[in-house]
């Protein structure tokens, strides 16, 4: 190895390792091979407690109805028991304590998502009772002669 | 709030909500870098491992533009990346199953590859240029800079008899055969980053490598032949304006210029090459067309409709047809050389930019399309980095860069020994 | 020895002692073994009913304040398609705004094309198309990660790691069904998760919870008293994009031949 042929070869090995001692301390110790395998388990493992830590916004309904057992008593008799509170009222998160009040979304735009003529043939969409909004009282909310937890009420 | 790819893409019909076209620009100039990365490199090989002994001058002017370029060809990928400086990651944890984790090793070998075989090439030169600024007592600052590049260039060895010399040849000899086939490697595995996407249509075939591969030795040829031919003409130019009447008789060297046979016998392989890249390309259209599978439908309207000026105008015929009538033509000039050659640069860059962009053409859904319009006027770094200016920029770096290269690597005037 | 000869052999014995510390992190056997086998007592799979579905896009909504996707941008982890088939046979198809907002017209959009009036006599068949992540058994957005940024856990669920994606765009462009896309703030690649950090603690998905049509359910196929498993097991079930290998775990009752 005396000839002078094999210097570019020493320099190239001596980076190789500068790399190999850079990556000793850039790299997480606990990334590795994961249950998967090599080809699809390749990561750092703590980072599946991230995910699993993330903040949990949405309650569900049970969440609502110990304050609030009116309107949900009242939704539960009502056609409009299958849905959450929590979608036209946003998400609780930590509610009473923050946010101390929750939005109520009461524009048109909300009723319409279901109420909105679109009667498709083989789609459930087309057995919901649906009105024109061009013609049904345009303009107005529709929150202003439909009580929303119940919708049956008589017109206010 | 804008997404990344949303200010650059015109859905039309049905597209999927998340699609956009995410890779732009940018993504189109790496291939093409890298091709000319290795298509100079091949060049140069051809000289050292196959003795053609006409390409000689250019095979080193190859190599130092090789070296030049493979410093820009990581520089449209770091500004592409949504975060540059953990680009580091990719020599760090490489997930080898994905072809762009062969980046850094097929980078590093290649880049080690053509640094050796410079270092042999010019050691000579830098013991010859080492040595008498080691005697001197009293260096300006400039020339402390100029010993200390040169003697760390030197890698400590200043022996330059005959025997070592000999050695260095035979060392060139292997490393440029050794070069051939990593310099594939390079350009091949950028194919297959397109090739070995099943989800997109247009990019999934096996021919993909080797288009790629062949189309960079394309380009490389041809923007070799015509920076030597560039080069050539501004030194005649330069020496003839400091000349007197008497001086011009007796340097014959510098007023030569452009040597005619060296650029005719590189045409040559210019254009074996390039009919090699055309039939595959070809090849893959006719297939597909004939086969008829799913993606026909869309990618039809795709190739002979909306990207019909693109591949069939000026890809194929301003890009191939057109050079290939020009290099046929017998009695070949210097001028039909540079229109031909700047044509076939052109069809390399409109061949690159037809895969990415044209593969993001077409929606996932195969019933809608997606538009694009590149950021022209840079507004903001995003429009700069993704834009028109950034990829002019990346174009012109490899020249600025030959220019520096240039005075540690001497193109011209280097006696050599062998 | 003299000077030169030390340095040069405590250089080489470094190096040398560098290399099994760093290289062999890389490959390592005992890793590997362990992973396989299959001892996993959860696999996540999703079922969608394309009958029950609406398009009413609250489970658009729920998903982009469940996970903190911004509003107002033009990406969303999960969405809604509307296809409508007309007698002359043409399929017209949109998705506005992933459905954030629902459909509340029954003009067709056509995004640069404007906006498409079908009469309502011409329609022959018209459904609603919930889409999310695949969780794939053969991810191929997994495969292409140069980094090992996105992965897939045990119980079958592909997740990114914010930190260490360069956002390079491969995961995006390996997906067949268009799921990934660039997070506006973060800028590092991001799909739907099914939810990881409730499903892990027995709670459904915010889609699940939010959908009040039933149309999204979610189980664990591994668990053969699962009454999504029941149904995938018993009654006519499809996937998206089957010839494409990726194995998808989404399975939908009422998939029409139509569904890009």
């Amino acid at each position: 190895m005396k000839s002078h042929v094999y210097r570019p070869l020493w320099v190239v090995i001596g980076l190789v390792c500068i790399i190999l001692v850079a990556r000793y301390f850039y790299v997480p110790k606990d990334f590795g091979v994961g249950e998967r395998g090599y080809m699809y388990g390749w990561h750092e493992k703590s980072n599946e407690l991230f995910w699993k830590d993330y903040k949990v916004k949405y309650k569900g309904s049970q969440y609502c109805k110990d304050c609030h057992s009116d309107n949900y008593n009242k939704l539960m008799q009502s056609p409009h028991v299958i849905i959450p509170c929590e979608d036209c009222h946003s998400p609780a998160i930590d509610h009473p304590m923050d946010p101390q009040k929750l939005q109520i979304q009461k524009g048109r735009e909300l009723c319409l998502r279901c109420h909105y003529p679109l009667p498709y043939p083989t789609s459930g969409r087309a057995n919901i009772p649906s009105i024109d909004p061009d013609t049904h009282n345009p303009g107005t909310e529709c929150v202003m002669c439909h009580n929303p937890h119940n919708p049956l009420e008589g017109l206010k | 709030m804008m997404v990344h790819g949303e200010l650059w893409t015109a859905k039309e019909l049905f597209v999927y909500p998340n699609e956009y076209i995410y890779w732009s620009i940018q993504i189109v100039m790496y291939p093409f870098m890298t091709g000319l990365v290795a298509g100079a490199f091949v060049l140069s090989s051809l000289y050292h491992v196959f003795g053609i002994k006409q390409l000689k001058e250019m095979a080193r002017f190859a190599l130092v533009f090789s070296f030049a370029l493979l410093f820009v060809a990581p520089l449209p990928i770091v500004l592409h990346l949504q975060h540059p400086f953990k680009g580091i990651n990719v020599f760090m944890t490489p997930h080898f199953t994905s072809a762009i984790a062969a980046f850094g090793i097929v980078f590093f070998t290649y880049g080690a590859i053509v640094a050796s075989e410079l270092w042999f090439l010019y050691r000579k030169h830098f013991v010859e240029v080492a040595l008498p600024l080691k005697e001197k007592q009293d260096k300006t600052i400039g020339e402390w800079l100029k010993f200390f590049i040169f003697c760390t260039l030197t890698l400590g060895v200043y022996d330059i008899s005959e025997e070592t010399l000999k050695r260095d040849h035979k060392a060139i000899k292997v490393l440029a055969g050794i070069g051939i086939p990593v310099a594939c490697f390079l350009h091949g595995y950028a194919g297959f980053i397109f090739g070995s996407v099943k989800a997109n249509a247009l990019w999934m075939t096996p021919l993909m490598p080797v288009i790629f591969i062949m189309s960079a030795i394309v380009s490389g040829i041809a923007l070799c032949m015509l920076t030597y031919i560039v080069t050539m003409e501004i030194r005649k130019f330069l020496a003839s304006r400091k000349m007197t009447p008497t001086q011009r008789f007796q340097s014959k060297e510098d007023l030569k210029g452009v040597e005619v046979s060296v650029v005719r016998m590189t045409a040559k392989y210019l254009l074996f090459f390039m009919v090699f890249a055309i039939s595959l390309e070809l090849l893959d259209l006719i297939f597909r067309g004939y086969t008829a599978v799913k993606s026909w439908d869309v990618l039809r309207s795709v190739i002979y409709g909306r990207d019909f000026t693109d591949i069939f105008i000026l890809q194929y015929t301003i890009g191939n047809l057109i050079p290939l009538i020009l290099f046929l033509v017998p009695g070949l000039t210097i001028r039909r050389t540079i229109v031909g050659v700047i044509l076939v640069l052109f069809g390399v860059f409109m061949m690159r930019w037809n895969v990415v962009i044209g593969g993001q053409a077409f929606s996932l859904s195969f019933a809608g399309y997606m538009h694009y319009h590149m950021p022209i006027i840079p507004h903001d770094w995003e429009t700069f980095k993704e834009g028109l200016f950034g990829a002019v920029s990346v174009f012109i770096l490899p020249f600025v860069l030959f220019w520096v290269i240039a005075k540690v690597f001497p193109v011209f005037d280097l006696k050599e020994s062998h | 020895m003299n000077r030169r000869d030390f340095l040069k052999n405590t250089a080489r014995v470094i190096g040398g002692l560098t290399l099994p510390l760093t290289a062999f992190k890389i490959i390592n056997p005992g890793e590997l073994l362990a992973s396989t086998g299959d001892k996993t007592k959860v696999r996540w799979v999703f079922l969608v009913d394309t009958y029950k579905c609406v398009g009413c896009g609250m489970c658009v909504r729920a998903c982009k304040l469940e996970n903190d996707i911004p509003y107002d941008a033009k990406v969303t982890r999960t969405w809604v398609e509307r296809y409508v088939i007309t007698k002359d046979g043409k399929t017209h198809a949109d998705s506005p705004m992933g459905a954030r907002d629902g459909f509340t017209t029954s003009k067709i959009d056509l995004g640069i094309d404007g906006y498409e009036n079908v009469k309502k006599e011409d329609i022959d068949k018209g459904f609603f198309v919930p889409k999310l992540c695949n969780q794939c058994e053969n991810p191929p957005c997994v495969q292409v990660c140069p980094v090992g940024a996105t992965y897939q856990t045990e119980d079958g669920i592909v997740l990114v790691d914010r930190s260490w994606c360069i956002g390079c765009g491969y995961c995006i462009m390996g997906c067949p069904y268009g799921v990934r896309f660039f997070h506006p703030v973060y800028h590092t690649a991001e799909k739907c998760t099914f939810c990881y950090h409730r499903i892990t603690k027995g709670m459904k998905t915010a889609c699940v919870d939010a959908c009040p049509f039933g149309a999204r359910q979610i189980g664990n196929i591994k668990d053969p008293n699962d009454p999504v498993t029941k149904i995938i097991m018993t009654e006519r079930v499809g996937i998206l994009k089957e010839e494409y290998g990726t194995k998808p775990q989404v399975y939908y009752v009422g998939l029409d031949r139509e569904v890009k």
